[in-house]
């Protein structure tokens, strides 16, 4: 267990390694960044200027070291635009973003598992059905478009819920619905797919034929088992829902790292994109890195491959 | 005697109802992308700032000159839908063939080869999931300047996770099957191996990949273009339709629904072509 551990701690801090540097090397190379500092009327020499002063005229690679040494001690320099620490920056919106996958986890979570447990014990049934439908719809619905939609119906018709900020918890219920149905198909079909399984294991016979209710033989007995790849699943599906907050962000005004990523890009304020791009990275390197550990506590199995 | 294999393949394509409806739909909108000057009854580009806003014709303001209504400019929008449909289709196609072209060629190595090959390539892999896409695809583009080529070569460099994933596992499945053996015996270089009898034999699993990435593709060149740094205006890209049409949603819910609605549309469709074609194929696999 120890051993595979280690093994998969060391790949996960070499992929978080060559993401800084992937990164890094495609904001450097796909543009002149002092170029796109200055603005498009600045004059040669500003350009020049703006290049010495950020310290753009080192070879790319001193750059490198220069900011990974300092990235890895959590500082990660100061924002262009706003002459503040990025770290201070990231640390003020992270509590907003996290909240936000958060409740849109809970709320994929809660409603895949009762439709995935439906359809597993009634396969082919409508609710069965339902599901399939509801999954096939979620994939391709556009989640813009769809934050849209919730906010002209429920912020505007309906009046029910606020519809930009983020002061309030309800400022969080159109944001997260929008952002976590599309996490909702691959949650329904993991669950349906485990449940079936599970319910036809020879324990779950001996549970129903003990006399156990219904009830408890699926919740208690056969859910249990069934999740453990959900959990994984989820892991990785948190980590996507943090890359993709800044189309939500940006569409409900909520004030949260995605947003402040899209700001950044659109003013070419390259030091907090760099680090966003960063930071959600590890977090989702360290996210998978959980479910795999996880998973190989829960399935032994695992740890020998 | 037993119907023939493509007699047997071509009923059960036409005996299943998602892929029929799958592929109507998308050689529908495909006929109406290519047919765009004759089937466009206005310019879209063209202004007409006295025609600002005109709600659809179902609307009781609305006229049949601008069945679909106009925008904040005074643009058709029917025309508008109908040459989105272009860059729609335009951008899922190559960023997808781009980017099946570098994810098979990562799956089928490691695949094949294993051992040390397999680790890096499933290195990359982890690597390239690590990343998020949209808020690359963004910086990238701003730095570059925003471009319809711009996006495909953008969206084709990082969307190939998906091809890699199930090439590799495809090829693994396949690699120690007698016929690879047989090809191994008689002589065949490695090369012709691969490309002769392991691609062909995954071509199916390929095929419905291709489809789900190209709805992704499409998906998020909108995405991108509703972000302001996707496909540059004037093109009407549905996303950007979508953008410009945000701040009138509230008297003028046309503006965003109808494009929405087409993006939607074209989406749900290549995924139902695709999710059927799993099911025709290797229905082993159906979750």
């Amino acid at each position: 267990m120890l051993a595979y551990c280690a093994k998969r701690t060391i790949v996960a801090l070499l992929v978080a390694l060559t993401v800084s540097v992937i990164s890094f090397a495609l904001l450097h190379l796909s543009g002149d960044l002092a170029q796109a500092l200055a603005g498009p009327s600045a004059t040669a020499a500003d350009v020049a200027q703006v290049r010495e002063a950020y310290g753009l005229d080192r070879p790319i690679v001193v750059q490198y070291g220069d900011w990974i040494a300092r990235a890895v001690r959590g500082d990660f320099g100061e924002s262009f635009f706003l002459k503040v620490p990025v770290g201070e920056l990231i640390a003020d919106r992270l509590p907003v973003t996290l909240t936000l996958g958060i409740c849109a986890l809970v709320f994929a979570l809660a409603l895949s598992l009762p439709l995935g447990v439906a359809a597993a014990v009634k396969p082919n049934s409508w609710l069965d059905r339902l599901a399939l439908g509801l999954s096939v719809l979620g994939q391709a619905l556009p989640s813009f478009w769809f934050a849209l939609i919730l906010i002209i119906m429920f912020g505007l018709k309906l009046r029910w819920l606020p519809v930009s900020g983020s002061s309030t918890w309800q400022h969080f219920v159109l944001p997260a619905i929008a952002l976590g149905y599309y996490a909702t198909p691959a949650f329904m079909r993991l669950t349906r797919a485990g449940m079936l399984e599970v319910l036809a294991s020879d324990y779950i016979r001996t549970a129903r034929a003990k006399g156990l209710r219904t009830m408890s033989v699926l919740f208690k007995h056969a859910l249990r088992n069934a999740i453990i790849p959900v959990v994984a699943v989820a892991a990785v599906q948190f980590g996507f829902m943090l890359g993709g907050s800044i189309v939500i962000e940006s569409v409900f005004s909520l004030h949260g790292v995605g947003y402040l990523g899209w700001e950044a890009i659109s003013r070419a304020d390259f030091p907090v994109v760099q680090a966003i791009v960063l930071i959600l990275a590890c977090i989702y390197v360290l996210l998978t890195l959980l479910a795999d550990m996880l998973n190989a506590v829960l399935d032994p199995r695992i740890r020998v491959r | 005697m037993p119907p023939s294999r493509g007699a047997q393949l071509r009923a059960r394509i036409f005996g299943h109802t998602t892929v029929l409806i799958g592929a109507t739909v998308i050689l529908a909108v495909l006929a109406v992308a290519l047919a765009a000057p004759w089937l466009a009854p206005h310019d879209p580009f063209a202004q007409d700032l006295s025609q600002r806003l005109i709600p659809p014709v179902w609307d009781a303001r609305g006229s049949w000159t601008h069945i679909f209504g106009t925008d904040q400019l005074g643009r058709d929008y029917l025309s508008r839908l109908i040459y989105g449909a272009r860059i729609s289709l335009l951008v899922g196609t190559t960023a997808a063939a781009m980017s099946a072209v570098i994810g098979t060629t990562l799956g089928v190595l490691g695949g094949y080869f294993g051992g040390r090959a397999d680790l890096l390539v499933t290195f990359i892999i982890t690597t390239r999931l690590a990343l998020p896409v949209i808020l690359v695809a963004l910086a990238v583009a701003a730095l570059i300047g925003s471009s319809l080529n711009i996006v495909i070569a953008v969206l084709g460099l990082l969307l190939w996770d998906r091809f890699a994933v199930v090439t590799r596992s495809a090829t693994m499945q396949v690699r120690s099957l007698d016929y690879i053996a047989a090809a191994r015996a008689i002589g065949s270089s490695t090369a012709r191996i691969l490309l002769i009898e392991i691609l062909p034999n995954i071509a199916n699993v390929l095929l419905v990949v291709a489809t789900l990435e190209m709805a992704q593709a499409i998906l998020l060149e909108a995405t991108l273009s509703f972000l302001g740094l996707g496909i540059p205006p004037p093109a009407p890209s549905w996303g950007l339709m979508v953008a410009e049409g945000k701040e009138y949603m509230f008297f003028s819910p046309w503006v965003i629904t109808i494009p929405g609605a087409a993006l939607f549309g074209l989406v749900l469709a290549i995924n139902l072509l695709g999710d059927g074609l799993r099911d025709i194929t290797a229905p082993e696999s159906r979750a």
